[in-house]
C-alpha cells in the first residue's frame, strides 16, 4: 500500500492552504486529493471582488486568491490528484480513493486533512409545498451556471434566503440581464454579509422582503410562479399576506451545510449545532491525526479565515508526524462552554500543554446583538470583556487566548462564552 | 450638518460608518477600523464606485469562461455600460491573470482584465 505522511481531502481554499503549511512545517510526503478537474475548489466559481484583504492586504476575486495559493502548491512541489473521489477513510485512516487512470487505490495515511468544504441546503431539505418543475436551483449551482458553463439558469428570478451566495447572484444575474424580483429570508434578519446586501440588492433596488417565504411554487415542466408570505415569530406563513410573483427561476440561498459523510464514516466524534467534527486546540478530531478545517468543520463567512485556520491544521499535523508517537500525551483538556446567545464554538477543547502561543476562538451567535459584550470566564473570573456595537449570525465572531494568559490558571476547567448585556 | 449611515463594503467586515457632511464637503467619518473605510465613505457620498465583475467566453481553452473585472473601480454609472462591453466578447487562450480583455471599458479610463488564468 502507498503511504503518505499526510492526505489532504479537498483541494479548495482550506485543503490548498493546509498543505502549505504542512510542506513550510517540513513534511514532505503530501498527498491532496480534489474530485474537480481544477484545484481551487469553489472560489473557481467566485468571481466576484472582496476576497484576500486580511491575507494578501488586496481585494482579489475567487479566481485570483485561489491562484495565489495554487501557485505556491506548484513552487512547493506538492502532489496532488484531481478528478479523484475518496471513496472512505478507515479509523486507522486507509484513505481509499477512485479515478479513472489509477481505478480505485487504498493509501496508508499517518495523518489526515479533512477539508471537503460544505454543499447548499437543498429544496428537499426545506420542505416548500408546490410542484417540482424545472427552473429550481440553488444559488450555488446558478453560479456555477452562469460563471463557469456561460448559461443563463432563468430571466425572471425571486431567490429565497439571503444567504451571500443568493445575494451575490442577484447582482450576478441583474448583469446578465435577467430582472431578479425579491429576495425572501425566513428569519427577522439576513443570514449574509452587509456589505453583499448594500452591494448586492441595494445598489440595484431589489427588496429584501425579511420574514418572508415561500409557500408556492406553479408550474408543471417550467416554474411559472411563486407565493410569498409573511411569516409570524414562529417561521409560520401569514394567512392574507400571500404575494404572487411571475418568474421562470427560483434560486434557493438558504444556509449550508458540512459535507461530512466521509467524517461520519470513520467514526469521527460529530458537532450537532456546526454539523462539524468537534476538534481540539490542535484542530484534532476525536481521532488522533485526523484534523479538520474550513467549511467542513464549521460554515465560514470569509476565505482569508478558512485559511488562516487551515494554515494552523497543517502545522498541526506536521507536528502530528514529525512527533508520532512521542508527542505529549495527558495534560489537562479545559472545556469552552458557548452559552447565552453563543450557539457553538471552535475549538471546543483546549489542552494548554499542547497549544500554541495564541489561540483564535471562532464562534457565531443565536441573534442579532446591539451594543453588547463578548464575555470569556475563566470558570467564574470574568477575563474577557469586548464591546461589540453589533453581533449578528450571519456573521462569525471570535476571541483570542494566549498561551501564558491560560498558564496563569492551573486549575482552570471551563471558560464560558457568552453575550452580555451593555 | 447633515449626516449619512453607510455600511462599509471595502471589505466583508461590513463596519457601520457615520459621515458628517457639511454641504457637499465631507467633514467626517467615524465608524471605520481601516482607512480603506474611510476612503470608501467619502467617495460614496461624492462620487460612488463599484469593481465591476463578470466572465467572457474563451475558446482553446482548459476551461469555457474566464473570469475578468475591471482593474479599478468605476462610476456607478457605468456600471451596465461595462456590462453590456463584456457581452459577444470571446477571447482565444492562452489568458493569464492580469491581460488586459478590454481596454477603456465604457470610455471609464479603466480596463477589464482577466482574473483566471485559461
Amino acid at each position: 500500500m502507498k503511504t503518505y505522511d499526510i492526505v489532504i481531502i479537498g483541494g479548495g481554499p482550506a485543503g490548498l492552504a493546509a498543505a502549505v503549511s504542512a510542506r513550510k512545517s517540513g513534511i514532505e510526503s503530501i498527498l491532496i486529493v480534489e474530485r474537480d478537474k481544477e484545484l481551487g475548489g469553489i472560489l473557481n466559481q467566485c468571481i466576484h471582488n472582496g476576497f484576500g484583504l486580511h491575507t494578501f492586504k488586496e481585494e482579489l476575486t475567487g479566481p485570483e486568491y485561489a491562484a495565489r495559493f495554487i501557485e505556491q502548491v506548484k513552487e512547493l512541489d506538492i502532489e496532488y490528484k484531481l478528478n479523484t473521489m475518496v471513496m472512505d477513510i478507515s479509523h486507522e485512516k486507509v484513505v481509499t480513493i477512485m479515478n479513472r487512470t489509477d481505478g480505485m487505490v487504498e493509501i496508508q495515511a499517518k495523518a489526515v486533512i479533512l477539508a471537503m468544504g460544505c454543499r447548499e441546503r437543498s429544496r428537499g431539505a426545506l420542505n416548500i409545498p408546490g410542484y417540482r418543475p424545472a427552473g429550481i436551483f440553488s444559488a450555488g449551482t446558478a453560479q456555477r451556471l452562469v460563471n463557469m458553463e456561460g448559461y443563463l439558469p432563468g430571466r425572471k428570478v425571486v431567490i429565497l434566503g439571503s444567504g451571500d451566495i443568493g445575494l451575490i447572484m442577484a447582482r450576478r444575474m441583474t448583469f446578465e440581464g435577467a430582472k431578479v424580483q425579491v429576495v425572501a429570508e425566513l428569519m427577522p434578519f439576513s443570514g449574509g454579509l452587509k456589505r453583499n446586501i448594500v452591494q448586492c440588492l441595494d445598489d440595484y433596488d431589489i427588496p429584501l422582503k425579511l420574514s418572508h417565504t415561500v409557500v408556492d411554487i406553479r408550474g408543471k415542466q417550467r416554474v411559472e410562479g411563486v407565493t410569498i408570505a409573511e411569516v409570524d415569530n414562529h417561521g409560520k406563513p401569514i394567512p392574507g399576506t400571500e404575494e404572487d410573483y411571475d418568474c421562470d427561476t427560483l434560486l434557493l440561498s438558504c444556509g449550508l451545510i458540512p459535507e461530512n459523510e466521509l467524517s461520519n464514516g470513520m467514526g469521527v466524534d460529530m458537532n450537532r449545532v456546526t454539523s462539524g467534527p468537534n476538534v481540539n486546540e490542535s484542530l484534532e478530531t476525536s481521532i488522533d491525526g485526523v484534523f479538520a478545517c474550513g467549511n467542513v468543520l464549521h460554515v465560514h463567512d470569509l476565505v482569508d479565515f478558512v485559511s488562516e485556520e487551515a494554515t494552523t491544521a497543517g502545522k498541526n499535523a506536521a507536528k502530528y508526524v514529525k512527533d508520532g508517537e512521542g508527542r505529549a500525551e495527558g495534560g489537562r483538556d479545559i472545556v469552552l462552554n458557548p452559552i447565552e446567545g453563543v450557539r457553538y464554538t471552535v475549538p471546543g477543547t483546549i489542552n494548554v500543554d499542547r497549544m500554541d502561543d495564541n489561540l483564535t476562538v471562532r464562534f457565531r451567535v443565536g441573534g442579532v446583538y446591539k451594543n453588547v459584550y463578548v464575555s470569556a470566564y475563566f470558570d467564574d473570573e470574568r477575563v474577557i470583556h469586548k464591546k461589540r456595537p453589533v453581533v449578528a449570525p450571519g456573521e462569525m465572531e471570535d476571541i483570542k487566548l494566549t498561551k501564558a494568559k491560560l498558564q496563569e490558571y492551573p486549575d482552570l476547567k471551563t471558560i464560558t462564552i457568552k453575550i452580555e448585556e451593555a | 450638518m447633515e449626516k449619512r449611515e453607510l455600511i462599509c463594503i471595502g471589505c466583508p467586515m461590513g463596519c457601520p460608518l457615520t459621515v458628517e457632511m457639511n454641504g457637499t464637503e465631507v467633514a467626517s467619518v467615524t465608524g471605520n477600523t481601516c482607512p480603506r473605510g474611510d476612503a470608501y465613505a467619502k467617495k460614496e457620498v461624492t462620487n460612488p464606485t463599484r469593481i465591476v465583475t463578470s466572465t467572457v467566453m474563451v475558446e482553446g481553452g482548459s476551461v469555457d469562461m474566464v473570469s475578468v473585472k475591471t482593474k479599478e473601480d468605476i462610476p456607478k454609472g457605468k456600471i451596465f455600460e461595462c456590462v453590456k462591453a463584456l457581452k459577444g466578447i470571446k477571447v482565444k487562450a492562452p489568458i493569464h491573470i492580469g491581460d488586459v480583455i478590454v481596454s477603456n471599458v465604457a470610455e471609464t479610463g479603466v480596463d477589464i482584465i482577466a482574473t483566471k488564468n485559461a
